[in-house]
């Protein structure tokens, strides 16, 4: 009896047997790296990514632009008031009209309210302001919301991410849910979850952005290259952050 | 900024064996890598490092072209007395730093 019960069950529900596979068995890119390189992300002596936390932590505190105001003249200490921030962004701007990552928000801030001229994007400043801001949520789960206000803007994301595109007809998909764990070239793919931007890759001696990342692969792919800051790259990263909600930052992580 | 994180123990017992592990901020351009319009980017590397115990050197390092970015460096010494332990970082540029930290021997 009991058994026909839960082959009913398997029947009504079969996702809940592995057919999903992606949602249920969610990996960060973390678990595809070697033990060195873990240690190296886990250890915030060792990991470099630190170094751009303390110096974002340093622009945190200085006064910029013709406001003469630092962020901490309005947000306080960030320890709490930039607790879980970076986890609910991209998120759509208050004016309703389009989403803006994390980068952007510091900008708009910037421009806004400080008067200063925003920081140029991948600028070791920025990056720096990210990695503390994004810091502070580390281990906490990803939060993005699929609401009315995103959805559709998660949708275009997602939509770029299954389309088959440039000289190689390749689609991000192909890659990332159809064959994580396998190789390409000497890399392992992982299943594209941005749960530790920006990241310190080993490739880049740096920081970078998810967008930097982002552009990496479609160049990869040979497609036409959005810009930096493009709308179609910040839903891509929203449609991401979305598909790795519940997932937990580990801004700064270590990539190879 | 040129910026720099120590990690070692405060307090030790003498004749204990301590890590000290340092982590530099520097992008180590090798001078070899060239723009896209062909220029040479010039040379831009941390060239030497020195750990002084209480005015002693303990451990030094000569820096090359091939160390990889943010150079982390670590190394044991033995804890034998009190005092200050020192960390120059010196190279191209006229780049130039200096930590020290305080370690209680018991």
């Amino acid at each position: 009896m009991r058994f026909l019960a839960l082959f009913i069950i398997f029947l009504l529900f079969p996702w809940e047997s592995g057919f999903s596979q992606i949602s249920n068995a969610r990996r960060s890119g973390y678990d595809f790296m070697s033990r060195e390189t873990r240690a190296m992300q886990d250890d915030d002596g060792a990991n470099p990514g630190t170094l751009g936390v303390l110096d974002g932590e340093a622009l945190w505190k200085k006064k910029e632009g013709a406001a003469e105001k630092a962020c901490a003249d309005c947000h306080g200490d960030a320890t709490k008031s930039m607790k879980g921030v970076a986890a609910r962004y991209p998120a759509v701007a208050p004016d309703k009209k389009s989403p803006v990552n994390i980068e952007q928000r510091i900008n708009a801030c910037r421009v806004d309210h400080q008067r200063a001229e925003p920081l140029p994007y991948e600028s070791r400043d920025l990056l720096a302001l990210t990695a503390y801001v994004g810091q502070q949520s580390r281990g906490m789960p990803i939060t993005i919301s699929g609401n009315d206000q995103t959805k559709r803007f998660v949708e275009a994301g997602r939509e770029a991410f299954m389309r088959r595109q440039g000289q190689i007809n390749l689609s991000c998909k192909q890659c990332h849910d159809d064959n994580p764990g396998k190789h390409l070239a000497g890399s392992v793919i992982p299943q594209a979850h941005p749960t530790g931007y920006p990241i310190y890759r080993l490739e880049w001696q740096s920081l970078g952005s998810l967008q930097r990342r982002l552009r990496n692969c479609l160049s990869g792919m040979r497609t036409e290259v959005p810009e930096l800051g493009s709308p179609e790259l910040v839903e891509l990263e929203l449609y991401l952050m979305w598909r790795a909600r519940g997932m937990k930052v580990e801004t700064p992580a270590v990539r190879p | 900024m040129a910026r720099a994180i120590i990690r070692m123990p405060a307090q030790a017992k003498r004749g204990e064996i301590i890590e000290i592990r340092t982590l530099a901020s520097h992008p180590m351009e090798t001078g070899f890598r060239r723009t896209e319009r062909g220029a040479t980017i010039p040379r831009d590397i941390i060239t030497h490092f020195v750990c002084t115990y209480n005015g002693t050197e303990i451990f030094s390092a000569e820096l090359y072209p091939a160390i990889a970015a943010n150079p982390f460096i670590t190394f044991p010494t033995v804890a034998t007395e009190s005092g200050t332990i020192e960390f120059r970082w010196s190279g191209d540029n006229g780049y130039a730093v200096t930590e020290s930290l305080k370690i209680t021997v018991v």
